[in-house]
């Protein structure tokens, strides 16, 4: 088991004949993921990396029966695609692409959700179900099939995790990158849902950043709703006020969204905290031999 | 982005939405046919900087005499303006806003944002006008007056209505409200902002409602579709190092600390400033250098690192995912024989080759400190830095 995606998932590709769309297209491929086409206006009937493109994201769908896009168009027609994608009957939208335009992810938000398919991302690595599929631009060989579920704001960050919980042993049962944009498609509770609700997910690990209040949301939905041990990280203790640290979504404004609140909203829940970037590997660990003591 | 004030009350006025009458001065010489402009006996004079609190830090006066404000004006410009909100060098004083005075009946406050909780465009509004939003928020949450603005239908009258009577205006006020309210939406909304203030918005002794303030924050990610808001930058009000390092696709920001950092992702260079604190020492940036890792950009990164005459000791951290760690490593060796590094430099690879980029680095001539833990590479670069102290 894994959550959202796994080896059987048809995945297709929009902006497949794009650099970046063809670059983590092909590495997909050689990882394992079921890709089965991809979409670009105006290039229908080509064939790229052996799968068939698509002038339009229905006719995708229509031949492959494809349920997962995988977006790399650029920023400006990112809205537009993933409105293609949600009114072709996509259930899955995973959005690489940085710099979309918050009032575009607003609508396009709304639009999904009643479409009734879910978004993730933008501005996110995307996500990967070891073993099975990696659908986005994380490196496919430092995750191992296990039991963590990882939920991450960030990108390298979210790489740093995985490869501390592989290196301690525990592997992973899906890592999902929500992304660094202020409006996230999905969030920390709605990873939080899934997770809980997966047989192989045995711990969760959230790595969450300074700006907003998701990680405050989600502490409260731990301490009401998640029965499995979380541990946390939040990065930008020591990122000064009113700056963009990089992430849209990463400023602390009107004095709101510190790390510090929000460790404290974290430990508050009865969430495992580390201070230490260096030691993600080390809290998961703690949450096996706090549960095995209580046993 | 941010705008001046007078950039906002321009936006406001195209927008039909009433602000006094004001011209502004970008030197002395202007101040004459200024003040013809606006026919009054006496005058409010605004610096403009990229800051709050102006008031209160001697940037803001009204004025009776034509001479006054011509001394006040050549007072301002030129120099720094410092407030609680700037650093100790304060704002450079480049431009000067002249406008008419109004009697003030009430003082109101209205702002728009981006709500991520609430996920749309809100609408607060105020009876606390011309305090500040986030003291009024925290201590009387319940003067605070919220609306949400559905994505799909927009701003509806009935928003408007009910605002208008929460804040207890009557009238034609009401009427009048609706109408600054609808364009500020429409303002907000077409230009892709994340922040619109009017503190405060006031109602006068002849029963008007005027903007006698604007502050305006842009979407960054939204600034390729309005080249007329780009033209509005003005590169003054910030930070050098910051301004350089955008021309490179740098993400960078100055702080206080010792220690330079340079890390591909935002996330991953937050952790790293948090982790050098975390081992007794400060951080002097933050600094993303994205995901490709050229040497052109390492040696750019290198170049503004060094810069602040702050920085003892930088610490490089990259976490090689797709791209391979021996071509960033030869990309770091060549940035520093160029640059001339005369700090102590600690670089971690992890990652994708890391064992063969940490091989190359050990190899070169340079002398580099070489980590492939997190803590070790943090422990490493406090210590040499305190060694050199």
């Amino acid at each position: 088991m894994s959550v959202l995606i796994d080896k059987d998932t048809k995945v297709i590709c929009q902006g497949l004949t794009g650099k970046q769309g063809l670059f983590h297209t092909e590495q997909a491929i050689a990882y394992g993921t079921n890709m089965v086409g991809g979409v670009t206006p105006g290039k229908g009937g080509q064939s790229v990396l052996g799968l068939p493109i698509f002038n339009t994201v229905k006719d995708a769908v229509d031949t492959t029966a494809a349920d997962t896009t995988v977006i790399y168009v650029p920023a400006p027609f990112c809205k537009d695609a993933i409105l293609e994608a949600a009114n072709a009957g996509i259930i899955l939208i995973v959005i690489i692409t940085e710099g979309i335009p918050t009032l575009d992810m607003l609508e396009a938000n709304r639009a999904v959700q009643e479409a009734g398919a879910r978004l993730i991302g933008p501005n996110c690595p995307g996500i990967i179900t070891p073993g099975q599929a990696k659908i986005g631009i994380m490196p496919g060989s430092i995750h191992q099939a296990g039991k963590i579920g990882i939920v991450s704001r960030s990108g390298t960050l979210t790489y740093e995790a995985v490869k501390q919980t592989s290196d301690a042993g525990f592997g992973q049962s899906t890592c999902i990158g929500i992304g660094g944009d202020p409006l996230p498609g999905t969030s920390f509770i709605d990873c939080l849902e899934l997770f809980e609700q997966d047989p192989q997910t045995e711990a969760i690990l959230m790595v969450g950043e300074i700006g907003g209040t998701a990680e405050e949301e989600a502490a409260d939905y731990i301490k009401n709703y998640v029965s499995k041990p979380v541990a946390a990280y939040i990065a930008g203790v020591t990122a000064p006020k009113g700056k963009r640290m990089g992430h849209a979504g990463a400023i602390i404004s009107g004095g709101k969204g510190t790390a510090d609140e929000k460790f404290a909203a974290l430990e508050a829940a009865g969430v495992t905290t580390t201070p230490s970037p260096a030691e993600l590997g080390l809290a998961v660990s703690s949450l096996f031999s706090k549960s095995a003591k209580s046993a | 982005m941010n705008l001046h004030e007078f950039q906002a009350k321009k936006l406001f006025a195209d927008y039909a939405v009433p602000v006094p009458n004001n011209t502004v001065v970008k030197n002395s010489s202007e101040v004459d046919s200024a003040l013809k402009a606006i026919n009054t006996s006496q005058w409010v004079v605004k610096a403009q900087v990229h800051a709050g609190g102006r008031g209160k830090a001697g940037g803001v006066k009204i004025i009776d005499s034509k001479e006054g404000v011509k001394e006040f004006v050549s007072r301002l410009l030129g120099t720094n303006l410092v407030t609680f909100q700037t650093d100790a060098k304060g704002q450079p004083v480049n431009s000067v806003l002249i406008e008419e005075p109004c009697e003030i009946a009430r003082e109101l406050y209205l702002g728009v944002v981006v709500d991520r909780a609430a996920r749309c465009v809100v609408v607060m509004a105020s009876t606390e006008g011309g305090m500040e939003i986030e003291k009024v928020a925290s201590e009387t949450p319940e003067k605070i007056l919220k609306t949400e603005i559905d994505p799909l239908v927009g701003l509806q009258a009935y928003q408007c209505r009910e605002l208008a009577f929460g804040l207890g205006l009557e009238g034609q006020q009401i009427k009048h409200f609706s109408k600054i309210l609808e364009g500020l939406v429409k303002l907000f909304v077409e230009k892709d902002l994340s922040l619109l203030e009017v503190n405060p918005l006031v109602v006068t002794k002849d029963n008007i409602l005027l903007c006698l303030d604007g502050k305006i924050n842009i979407d960054d990610n939204a600034l390729y579709r309005h080249p007329d808001l780009v033209e509005m930058q003005d590169p003054t009000q910030e930070d050098e190092r910051e301004l350089r390092a955008r021309e490179w696709q740098l993400n960078y920001i100055s702080l206080d600390g010792e220690i330079g950092c340079m890390v591909n992702g935002a996330g991953l260079a937050m952790a790293t400033m948090d982790l050098i604190k975390l081992h007794g020492g400060e951080p002097a940036n933050f600094l993303d250098v994205g995901g490709t890792a050229t040497k052109e950009r390492v040696a750019e990164a290198f170049k503004i690192i060094t810069s602040d005459e702050n920085v003892k000791g930088i610490l490089v951290n990259i976490f090689g995912g797709i791209v391979r760690c021996d071509l960033i490593a030869e990309g770091i060796i060549g940035a520093v024989e160029e640059v001339g590094i005369k700090v102590p430099v600690v670089i971690r690879l992890e990652g994708n080759q890391a064992e063969v980029g940490i091989d190359l680095l050990n190899k070169s001539s340079l002398k580099i400190n070489s980590a492939t833990g997190l803590k070790e590479a943090a422990e490493k670069i406090v210590s040499l830095v305190k060694d050199v102290a």
